[in-house]
């Protein structure tokens, strides 16, 4: 910034204070004088911040999107060619029936080699999670420890049975998903490490080592999937990732890594249990195996974001720079002052 | 009529017991139990409170509600405890000051014994002692003195800040009444209920038997004491409780007056307004989507269970719920911001040390707190010319004295070897006029110990006229009861004083009644202003003379008094003075009556002679007033005085100037149709002058104003607003208070500045009122919003700290509005992905700290900023121009702050849901880095709108971005409160960091973008002056660039249209013209032309900017 001005502060008051010595409460802050830096825009001052934009802005977007390019990601939407042709339209028969088969199995291509960990996620599309009936619909207390078993309020309209109230209650926990996956390269059993999808600090603050479940999706709707009674809430990590509601309609959720690296090229079999109900809104499911690379998984934006800023305040600099060049207007010229028809300010 | 009346038995603990309230006063507001709903009630008055509250209602609704109610509640009852703890402190203080007034003691006569009392137990009737340099405790009737006349002195100065002293004397009727025997008096007095005015009581008084007849005696002001005056120069007095407690006259002057809304603030209202029509637009059209959404899709969405039959309210709940989650687009941290920011403005004026008054010590004071930013959109000065542009301190010049002119070759009579031989050779015209000056007065003298003398007077003429007198050797030594004595080169002549007929502003003159205690003669000695008293005089006697001389000395801009005499045959006087008595004695309009008798003696004068008195112009007057016309602002002077003498004073301020460039129109008359006739020319003139590069300016009197306001209110509207100057001579009080209503109607800020108390009433009318607390007092001081030592002053009040209190109240409200406006954007764009059902993106801590602490604190050091230095400005008044014409806050720059919210809202939402999808949307993750988003780009905003970096304003810019991780961390490391850990998560991810730095360069770069190319390419003045001012250089030259004539010429045509350019027939000078009607040559029979400064232009552009 333009520091060469800085307010003639240090003169004037000193010899104001002589003059008025009769007033106590003589301040530079009751003066108004605090010595002061006033940056104005110079066109030096603002082709330099431009310019220095574009020169930082241009490498980090390259490198973040060399980041973005080098992890490999594989996705893979089954929600519709897991329904047998049979069904045809009636998509929604299909998955709410109970007698239907509901596995299916389904082949993934490694496009490149894949570096362990390699995270699977699911991807559900247009599911609201963050809608205001969904997203409140939890007790925190309940979840937290045994002692607020009964603390249900919020959790309307998945609070109570006659037996007492549900734990996990509220419509998250009771819609969560519950289709499975089954890896197997070639023939041989991909183990699915679930260790670690969950944060910790949920599985220590959020959710009680003491609370079980108890009354879920025992009556009534059947929403998702059913928990395992004699695991304390702390370790179902399933529904703790689910539990973390998602802010966009599209998001995924981690469902469990792969320890071992995939080459380039090997076929991947995975046997998906398509039982969670999309078809009744139209929604996409996709599975996604994806490495990681420092800047997080696979994401141009920011790359081109970056890029696009770098270069437009490049640009901008340059036609700044262009401009004083051709129309050179000096800063505080005093023509313009009392003497001009003011044209700029007459509406 | 009885109604209006109480009647009060003096010294009766029976029979006025209980009637009337105790001597207790009470200022406070409220009472411990009352305070709550009182003050509540108050608050809740307010629009925005009550909206405010509303909000905080529905809040608790928990189905509609998206947020915890505590984001509302909280900061809602922070700032009414707040404000009601500034009332409850406030009337804290005054019980406290209330108790000590109320617990003084006092001597009062009880069941006939003197006793020591509280003085809040004393009651109406109750007799008073009071000792010398005591307060006063409530309003007396004065029964008895320590003097033997039965005289005492009060000083008044808490009552109406004069500081002199003043004589109050004890009614006839208790006149010679035994010390002994005065706590036995008995009788009644008659008076009026309580009224405020501190000037007037028209009261009677009878007494019991024994004590003299039973004849009722009048009382006047004259006969009283008031409560908080002080006796001073008298041993004890005493007298008898009229009025207690907060019936008093200064208890019922004392009154809470109207609040005054500045032009900013009712911008800011209606912007308020604006955007909540706007939020209410939002409201029903999302409402409306949200319901139709949620029976098209949510219920497919099975895990959302909507319920398949539902009442018809719940079709409200959405709406309801939107209207909660926009409600923040009203900032509710605006209104405490403003308030607290104000009350600093104010304290700025308070504390500077460069409007302290060196002669006397007086700072600034600034007693509205709320309206500083209207001293920068000033438009209108109205002043005062005795006293506020002048010194108000009067020196005698000169004199003509039958015919004779003393004084005009030395310009000081009282050296004039003629005048000094004349006084010696006792020259019997001279002496008589001496003696006029020494005793037509109400001074009292008072010798030292030392044996000088000093003159204590209510009137500064008065005073000059009796210093004059005595340099002259008529000393005026003593005044004891009604004998004044008067050392007359060694010689004593004592007068007895028979009656005062008193100077009121109507009347213009006043009169003393003497006899000379040697010859027994009575004489009507007599003083007033021209115009009252020439036409008294008697059929004989020539006036050219007096008239030329009255003339000759208002051109050169003294102040001119007459003085007359006549004597009274014995028979005439006693007659009179029974109509007299009668007419002091009467209850219903007893200020006319005397008027009116006192003219039945007032004539056949024989006029002694023409004194000119000197009224130097205070220091810097001119160039305050070339400043302040510059900076575009319209002066008129409304004066008492007379015509010719406010037209020279105008002259020698800056006001007008002469020759050739200006016109004076003079509009007068006698009649109706004369005057409309006047006004007629005079504003055909102005029309076809007002296109030319030329100030026309009228002057009036107040006998033309008079009949001009009431018959043609409209034509002399339409003059004010062509008229940038004006002077109106010979006005009244409430003419000038009417003058100021008539400005203020036209939608133009007017300032009133005086110093007396008949400034009074204009200084309360006008939008702004600046008292200088000068000679005449306080009072009008008392009344105004500021008061400041001298004019000059008023340069700095209005360029300095009005310009910077509006340049900064505009900025800070429209930023309030500009951060809510930002995060209810987001919150709206994400309603738009979370199925239009009014989920909110920040949980309810974000919000409430968001409004509370992060945006509020880095705007409230914006109280610091300066645009453009003091020197800067004061060197370049015109730069008001911007604030006048409310160029920096108004519907197209609060457009612009919207705009810039919308598009800071669209970057940083969609930053924000671009690099969190998929994997990374976590609702708590996500909020946080849309709200840091939020803060980040706040605080470049506030940096990139900041002028001026001090110390503070680094400090709470970037300090508070720096608190707002520290806040979030510690937030965050509390497991309950929702977001656990998410700050540390984020700040260990280097895609947030790269989203904080994206966020900024994207949503600031086009900001300082299309700024630098404004401020380089499309400056506004102000622009041009910081370049300036910060590069140096050109900045030393630019004081003294005066405009070309040729340009004035070219620039300010094109904005008058189609006015022709050569003169119309009408331009002919009226002034001649006119001044025939009165029978006055107008000095050299020239117009006079007004200086053409380059604040015409400013004016006239600014005037086009107003209307377009």
């Amino acid at each position: 910034m333009d520091l060469g001005s800085t307010d003639g502060a240090s003169e004037s008051p000193s010899a104001a204070a002589k003059k008025h010595s009769k007033k106590p409460k003589y301040s530079k802050f009751t003066q108004q004088e605090l010595p002061a830096c006033k940056p104005i825009l110079t066109h030096g001052w603002v082709i330099t911040a431009f310019v220095s934009v574009g020169v930082i802005f241009i490498p980090i977007g390259l490198a973040s999107l060399f980041a973005s390019e080098r992890v490999v990601e594989i996705v893979d939407r089954y929600d519709k060619d897991c329904v047998p042709s049979t069904y045809g339209n009636d998509t929604l028969a299909y998955i709410q029936s109970t007698q239907t088969n509901k596995t299916c199995i389904r082949s993934l291509t490694v496009p490149k080699q894949m570096k362990s960990p390699i995270y699977i996620y699911y991807q559900l599309d247009n599911f609201y999670q963050n809608h205001r009936r969904y997203v409140n619909s939890r007790s925190d207390e309940q979840l937290r420890s045994k002692a607020y078993e009964f603390d249900t309020d919020d959790c309307d309209p998945e609070s109570n049975t006659d037996k007492g109230p549900i734990v996990p209650c509220g419509l998250i926990a009771w819609s969560l998903f519950n289709d499975t996956y089954g890896f197997s390269l070639q023939n041989k059993v991909l183990q699915v490490s679930k260790k670690g999808i969950a944060w910790k600090s949920d599985q220590k603050h959020k959710f009680g080592s003491d609370v079980y479940p108890k009354n879920f999706q025992s009556s009534g709707l059947i929403g998702g999937a059913k928990l395992n009674k004699s695991i304390p809430l702390s370790n179902q990590v399933d529904l703790i990732v689910w539990m973390r509601t998602a802010a966009l309609p599209t998001f995924r959720k981690l469902y469990g890594k792969i320890e071992v690296d995939l080459e380039a090229n090997q076929k991947i079999t995975v046997v998906i249990q398509n039982n969670y109900n999309t078809y009744s809104f139209g929604g996409k499911k996709k599975l996604v195996l994806s490495t990681t690379s420092w800047f997080g998984g696979k994401n141009d934006f920011l790359g081109i974001a970056y890029l696009t800023v770098g270069g437009l305040s490049l640009f901008m600099a340059i036609s700044f720079i262009l401009l004083y060049v051709v129309k050179p207007r000096p800063l505080g010229d005093p023509s313009l002052l009392w003497n001009i028809n003011p044209v700029g300010h007459s509406n | 009529m009885s109604a209006m009346k109480r009647y009060i038995y003096i010294n009766d603990d029976e029979l006025s017991q209980n009637l009337y309230c105790d001597n207790r006063i009470s200022n406070k507001k409220y009472t411990i139990l009352n305070f709550l709903p009182k003050n509540l009630w108050e608050q809740f008055s307010r629009f925005m409170n009550q909206y405010f509250l509303l909000i905080a209602c529905l809040q608790l609704w928990s189905l509609i509600t998206p947020v915890n109610p505590a984001t509302t509640w909280g900061p809602l009852i922070i700032i009414f405890a707040i404000s009601a703890t500034k009332e409850a402190w406030d009337d804290y203080n005054r019980y406290l000051s209330d108790k000590k007034a109320n617990e003084k003691d006092v001597w009062v006569v009880k069941q006939g014994i003197k006793k020591h009392i509280q003085a809040q137990d004393i009651r109406v009737g109750n007799i008073v002692w009071l000792r010398e340099n005591v307060e006063v405790p409530c309003d007396l009737v004065l029964i008895g003195t320590s003097d033997p006349q039965g005289l005492c002195y009060v000083e008044t100065a808490a009552l109406d800040g004069e500081t002199d002293l003043k004589t109050r004397v004890i009614p006839s009727a208790c006149v010679g009444i035994d010390f002994e025997l005065l706590h036995k008096i008995k009788g009644v007095i008659e008076c009026p209920n309580p009224d405020k005015d501190i000037r007037r009581l028209d009261a009677n008084l009878r007494l019991f038997p024994p004590f003299i007849d039973n004849d009722v005696c009048s009382l006047t002001i004259k006969n009283t004491i008031l409560q908080s005056c002080y006796l001073r120069n008298t041993e004890w007095a005493c007298g008898v409780a009229v009025y207690t407690g907060n019936e008093t006259k200064l208890g019922m002057s004392r009154g809470v007056p109207e609040p005054k809304l500045t032009a900013v603030d009712a911008t800011i209202d209606k912007l308020t307004g604006a955007i909540f029509i706007f939020q209410i637009v939002v409201v029903i059209v999302l409402g409306i989507a949200g319901n139709v959404w949620k029976d098209t899709e949510a219920r497919k969405q099975w895990y959302v269970q909507y319920p398949n039959e539902v009442s018809w309210h719940e079709l409200l709940v959405i709406p309801l719920r939107f209207e909660l989650l926009c409600s923040i687009m009203i900032p509710i941290s605006v209104k405490v911001s403003l308030d607290l920011v104000k009350s600093l403005y104010a304290k700025f004026i308070d504390w500077d040390s460069e409007m302290i008054d060196l002669e006397t010590g007086t700072p600034a004071l600034a007693a509205n707190t709320a309206i500083s930013e209207d001293l920068g959109q000033v438009e209108y000065i109205m002043t005062d010319k005795t006293g506020t542009l002048t010194e108000n301190r009067m020196i005698f010049k000169r004199c003509c004295i039958s015919g004779r002119f003393y004084g005009n070759e030395s310009g000081d009579a009282l050296k004039d070897v003629e005048l000094v031989n004349a006084v010696a050779s006792g020259s019997p015209d001279v002496i008589r006029f001496l003696t006029v000056m020494a005793i037509c007065n109400t001074v009292i003298p008072i010798r030292s110990k030392s044996g000088s003398i000093s003159y204590k007077a209510q009137s500064q003429d008065e005073e000059a006229l009796v210093r004059a007198a005595a340099c002259l050797h008529m000393v005026f030594v003593n005044k004891s009861a009604d004998i004044l004595e008067i050392n007359l080169n060694g010689a004593i002549v004592q007068f007895d004083v028979l009656d005062t007929l008193e100077f009121t502003s109507d009347r213009k003159r006043m009169s003393v009644v003497v006899k000379d205690c040697k010859s027994g003669k009575i004489v009507l000695l007599s003083k007033g202003a021209d115009e009252a008293l020439l036409p008294c005089a008697h059929t004989g006697q020539q006036m050219r003379t007096f008239a030329e001389a009255v003339e000759q000395y208002a051109q050169l801009g003294l102040r001119t008094l007459c003085l007359a005499w006549r004597e009274l045959e014995e028979d005439e006087y006693r007659e009179w003075s029974l109509t007299f008595r009668d007419a002091n004695s009467s209850l219903v309009d007893r200020e006319w009556r005397v008027a009116e008798v006192c003219q039945r003696l007032e004539h056949d004068f024989e006029i002694l002679g023409v004194a000119a008195i000197e009224d130097r112009l205070q220091d810097g007057v001119p160039e305050t007033i070339k400043a302040l016309r510059q900076a575009g602002i319209n002066f008129w002077m409304l004066t008492g005085d007379k015509q010719n003498t406010a037209v020279q004073i105008a002259l020698s301020c800056n006001f007008v100037s002469p020759e050739p460039k200006g016109q004076l129109l003079l509009i007068n008359g006698k009649t109706e149709d004369e005057v409309c006739s006047s006004l007629e020319k005079v504003l055909l003139t102005m029309r076809t002058t007002n296109s030319e590069p030329k100030d026309v300016a009228f002057a009036i009197d107040g006998w033309a104003l008079e009949i001009a306001l009431k018959h043609y209110k409209k034509a002399i509207t339409e003059l004010a607003l062509l008229s940038r100057t004006a002077i109106c001579c010979r006005v009244t009080p409430s003419q000038k208070a009417q003058l100021v209503e008539l400005v203020k109607s036209c939608d133009y800020k007017t300032l009133a500045i005086g110093d007396g108390g008949n400034d009074v009433r204009m200084i309360q009318e006008a939008d702004i009122g600046v008292g200088i607390s000068g000679r005449e007092g306080l009072q009008a001081a008392r009344a105004a919003d500021y008061s400041i030592g001298k004019f000059r002053f008023l340069k700095r009040l209005i360029l300095v700290h009005g310009r910077y209190s509006y340049n900064r109240t505009a900025f800070l409200s429209q930023y309030s509005f500009y951060k809510s406006l930002l995060i209810c954007f987001i919150q709206i764009f994400f309603s738009f992905i979370s199925g239009i059902s009014g989920t909110s993106l920040f949980n309810s801590v974000s919000l409430m700290a968001y409004n509370v602490f992060y945006t509020s604190i880095p705007v409230l050091v914006s109280v610091l900023d300066k645009d453009l230095s003091e020197t800067t400005v004061m060197q370049h008044p015109q730069i008001l121009f911007y604030c006048q014409a409310g160029r920096l806050l108004n519907p197209s720059t609060f457009a612009g702050w919207f705009g810039r919210s919308l598009f800071h809202a669209i970057v940083v939402f969609v930053i924000t849901i671009r690099v969190y999808a998929f994997e990374r949307s976590d609702m708590e993750e996500m909020s946080m880095v849309a709200l840091s988003g939020c803060i980040w780009l706040q605080a470049f905003v506030v940096a990139l709108e900041t002028n001026s970096f001090t110390v503070l304003q680094h400090l709470a810019i970037w300090g508070n971005l720096a608190g707002f991780y520290f806040i979030n961390w510690i937030v965050s490391a509390f497991p309950s409160l929702g977001m656990h850990t998410i700050m540390f998560r984020l700040c260990r991810q280097r895609c947030y960091w790269a989203t904080m730095l994206l966020i900024v360069a994207v949503g600031m770069g086009p900001v300082l973008a299309l700024k630098y190319f404004r401020y380089t390419y499309r400056p506004s003045k102000i622009n041009i002056l910081q370049q300036a001012e910060r590069l140096g250089g050109p900045i030393l030259s630019l004081g003294n660039i005066e405009p070309q004539p040729r340009l004035l010429e070219k620039d300010v045509t094109p904005s008058s249209g189609t006015q022709p350019k050569n003169r119309n027939p009408i331009y002919e000078p009226l002034l001649s013209d006119s001044s025939n009607a009165t029978g006055r040559s107008f000095g050299s029979g020239t117009p006079f032309d007004f200086f053409q400064s380059q604040s015409r232009l400013s004016s006239s552009y600014y005037r086009n900017c107003k209307d377009t």
